[in-house]
């Protein structure tokens, strides 16, 4: 009979699509994951990438320092910001937050989870560089810290609300105060889901390039001061892909592979941690 | 109260607050307090970003109207912008995307939520998308621009020309940079969302259908078109609908091999603008308060689409799958 | 309907009672949950509150310790003496209250932190110093009976220890803070048969210094274990009442109530 015979070879068919499916959604991540090793060694290992500030155009050598020390800064402050805030935000949520001002909060949050990251910067550009009439750094760190507040908000949350009740009842139980069981009990028990969190929040902002383009603006020399425009990894990568020198370019590729590096680093660093608490 | 020492009974305080019982007490409350104050931040940088995105943009709000929607200059010389040839950019770019990872995510999540055959590589791929989720989009452009973009000039799209070059999507001339090249980059993109999303809402469906229509003799392929996709196509779409909102928003990747030319083309291979792209293009040389107004205006433009879609999806999928879905 | 409020007086030698419930009727939201409860709990004794599933024992327990006061919605009426002051009363301070009146819950629930560090969160709260905390974990986890298996891994997760010596472990830290009264919501429901013996062993020994209030489902369990039994059911109403209430003797072997024969016998519940 035909039918079965039709029905077996669809079936087959369709095994076959499903695995095609599988191999083209694995295949860009390694193809990228390829060219970026290939094309960013030689320029990672070239002598001064890492301590040297980027050579003024067409002269060769150089290197990222300024790019380096730049992603640090500014996501180190934008963490300084975002983290204690946006954990303070899920504690809220978790504790005191089944009513009508957290469901604004978990709204808002999700809103922003949504937004373009250009958005951000934007935003920062209005707040921070229009009114203190510099490009700088810290409005860097402040379109990075909006960005980043959603994603360790939530997180937070979801490791308190994982917390049993169990565990609250018996902390209330020998007399605690409750902001002591949040705080003593609950949040460390808690503490594996909202530092991973944290931690990809801060992987995430350390690759964003939008937010930073009309903020931090750039600086092709080495200095700290989060008052003035500084460079970053990001913007490296971003605005040397479109010189015209090779080793520019070459530059370009070397701080895309750090900037992988850093945040494959951050995503290993999550998972030991989490392993580590859970002993 | 009396301490004691080990040995002793502790002298019970009356139950009535005393001054140190107080003292805990209003720890609670300034902790209480904290707590809201934290939530009305939030609340408060909501209604700020909101101050913050649309007042630059209200000269160019005033001046041009909804008619901006549907005008096609722009022109810093003469200070008259429109916004159709960007919103058709970033419309067409975000199609072309959600074309080539609908399928293929779906696809992909079915693998990984079915408990299917090659069980073994459902971990690498699994890995392998977050992988891909984690790349920041910088280094996925830089990589379209040196490696993709050759690649589409001097290989995809004359294979295209050749083939399909009737149809007036792939006519004229094929630099490797445009709206194809960014669709493609988006989809890569877009596609760890689409497959971690759509595989979360397969899960959801409940195993008795899937096992019931196996027992009744039906095959995979049968149970999957005729089950498992329809109970779930309300998720799907959602997923869809997040990873069309990701795609409408991506920037940077987009910037680096779309051309950066303000046209409408009917052409596939063509350069072309996204409303994102514009803004990271224009915004710190910006002539004149009008441009810069417009460029706001670009910007008001896209928060809205964007919102809008994420709004929507997220009603979707949460309904469907339960539970937040996990987004990178 | 209670048959009995006020337990007869034992070889009439002077009664203490330390908590006192007198007409307790609690609500969450709308629903009644208990009707006009009265219970009048003797010092150092072991008194049980038994009945079929749902009649309210837990609730008319939690009660004691305001542990309601989680519950939004939750509301009570009446009063509950502990040595003379109303437990339920707003000025009341609960989180001396329920360092007096300890719990230990139906599941064993460690902190997830040392084993020392759990028995000595409470006395760190309360301020005591280092020399004290150290000297109140060693008597609990002694009183216990837990001190020679842990005590070379006080610093040790919690966690790792086997149910039984994880309920042992919430008892130890309940009397680290030296509490009047222990409540004891089912205590050994999750335990096996030796863990359980050991636990009702260590509650022989605890009673000649603190007064136990225990709710259990197991009648055989109460019928070994306490001097004094109170008897509930739901109503029609579906709102917990208390039947009959006296000393445990009198209830398993002259119950006054039929509806406490029933039970008793096994005809229902």
């Amino acid at each position: 009979m035909n039918l079965p015979l039709v029905r077996l070879l669809v079936d087959r068919l369709v095994g076959w699509l499903i695995v095609l499916c599988v191999m083209l959604a694995a295949i860009p991540v390694l193809v990228l994951l390829l060219f970026v090793v290939l094309k960013g060694l030689p320029g990672i290992l070239t002598p001064g990438f890492f301590t040297e500030p980027p050579h003024p155009q067409g002269v060769p050598g150089g290197g990222v320092l300024n790019a380096i020390i730049g992603t640090v800064e500014i996501v180190g402050i934008a963490s300084l910001l975002a983290v204690p805030i946006g954990a303070l935000i899920g504690i809220f949520l978790s504790e005191y937050g089944r009513n009508q001002i957290g469901d604004t909060v978990r709204f808002i949050s999700d809103v922003l989870t949504g937004l373009p990251s250009i958005a951000f910067g934007i935003f920062a550009y209005t707040v921070v560089v229009v009114t203190t009439h510099h490009f700088s750094a810290l409005a860097a760190s402040i379109a990075l810290a909006v960005l980043m507040l959603p994603l360790i908000l939530r997180a937070t949350e979801t490791a308190l609300v994982l917390v049993p009740q169990s565990l609250r009842e018996a902390g209330l139980a020998i007399g605690a105060p409750r902001w002591r069981v949040t705080l003593e009990i609950i949040v460390p028990a808690a503490l594996g889901g909202i530092v991973t969190g944290a931690l990809l929040a801060m992987a995430r902002a350390a690759g964003e390039t939008a937010p930073l383009l009309f903020t931090a603006l750039g600086n092709d020399t080495v200095q700290t001061n989060p008052l003035q425009p500084m460079g970053a990894l990001s913007l490296t990568v971003f605005r040397n892909a479109l010189l015209p020198y090779q080793n520019v370019q070459d530059q370009a590729w070397a701080a895309a592979l750090l900037l992988v590096i850093m945040v494959a680093a951050t995503n290993i660093l999550a998972r030991i941690y989490v392993r580590r608490i859970q002993r | 109260m009396s301490r004691g020492t080990a040995t002793e009974r502790v002298v019970p305080t009356p139950l009535v607050a005393t001054s140190r019982q107080r003292r805990l007490i209003s720890g609670d409350r300034i902790f209480h307090a904290f707590a809201y104050a934290a939530a009305a931040l939030i609340i408060l940088i909501a209604l700020v970003f909101v101050v913050a995105v649309v007042i630059p943009a209200l000269p160019a709000i005033t001046k041009f109207g909804l008619g901006f929607f549907i005008s096609r200059t722009w022109d810093p010389v003469r200070s008259q912008f429109g916004a159709l040839p960007a919103i058709y950019g970033t419309l067409v770019t975000s199609a072309i995307a959600l074309v080539i990872a609908f399928p293929i995510g779906l696809g992909a999540a079915l693998f990984l939520a079915e408990d299917a055959r090659l069980r073994f590589l459902r971990g690498p791929l699994s890995f392998a998308i977050e992988l891909l989720a984690g790349i920041p989009s910088v280094v996925i452009g830089l990589w379209a621009f040196f490696i993709l973009t050759p690649l589409m000039r001097d290989n995809v799209d004359p294979f295209l020309q050749h083939t399909l070059g009737f149809l007036p999507i792939f006519h004229g001339t094929a630099s490797g940079y445009g709206y194809l090249t960014a669709g493609l980059v988006l989809a890569i993109m877009v596609l760890p969302i689409m497959i971690a999303l759509s595989r979360d809402v397969i899960r959801a469906v409940p195993r008795a259908l899937r096992e019931g229509s196996l027992a009744l003799g039906a095959t995979n392929a049968e149970t999957i078109w005729s089950v498992i996709l329809p109970y779930a196509r309300v998720g799907i779409t959602g997923a869809a609908l997040l990873s069309l909102g990701r795609a409408l928003g991506e920037t940077i990747a987009v910037t680096m091999v779309i051309g950066n030319t303000m046209q409408i083309s009917s052409s596939l291979f063509a350069s072309g603008y996204t409303l994102p792209s514009v803004i990271a293009n224009e915004f710190t040389e910006a002539t004149g308060t009008i441009h810069l107004a417009s460029l706001f205006y670009l910007g008001v433009v896209l928060v809205l689409i964007t919102i809008a879609v994420n709004v929507v999806a997220r009603l979707l999928v949460w309904r469907f799958a339960g539970s937040e879905p996990m987004v990178a | 309907m209670q048959t009995e409020i006020v337990p007869p007086t034992v070889d009439g030698a002077d009664v203490e009672i330390k908590l006192d419930a007198r007409r307790v009727n609690f609500f969450y939201g709308d629903f009644q949950a208990l009707h006009d409860a009265s219970l009048a709990v003797q010092a150092r004794k072991i008194t049980a509150l038994i009945g079929p599933s749902g009649c309210g024992k837990t609730t008319f327990l939690r009660i004691f310790n305001r542990m309601h006061d989680l519950t939004p919605g939750t509301r009570a009426t009446g009063e509950v003496l502990l040595d003379g002051h109303n437990v339920l009363s707003p000025d009341t301070d609960v989180i001396n209250l329920r360092r007096q009146v300890g719990m230990l819950f139906q599941r064993a629930n460690p902190f997830p932190k040392s084993i020392y560090d759990n028995v000595a969160y409470g006395p760190h709260i309360l301020g005591w110093s280092k020399p004290q905390i150290d000297e109140i974990v060693e008597e609990s986890l002694k009183d216990t009976g837990l001190w020679d298996e842990v005590k070379d891994r006080l610093r040790r997760s919690a966690l790792n220890l086997s149910g039984g010596q994880q309920q042992r472990l919430c008892l130890a830290r309940a009397l680290a803070v030296k509490p009047e009264v222990i409540l004891m919501d089912e205590p050994a429901s999750a335990l096996d048969p030796i863990a359980t013996l050991r636990i009702e062993e260590l509650m022989q020994e605890l009673k000649k210094r603190y007064t136990i209030v225990i709710v259990t489902h197991n009648m055989q369990q109460s019928a070994r274990v306490s001097d004094f039994t109170a008897f509930m059911l739901m109503n029609e109403r579906r709102a917990g009442e208390v039947i009959e209430f006296g000393p445990t003797d009198d209830i398993f072997n002259r119950p006054k109530d039929s509806r406490t024969e029933d039970y008793i016998t096994g005809r229902f519940g």
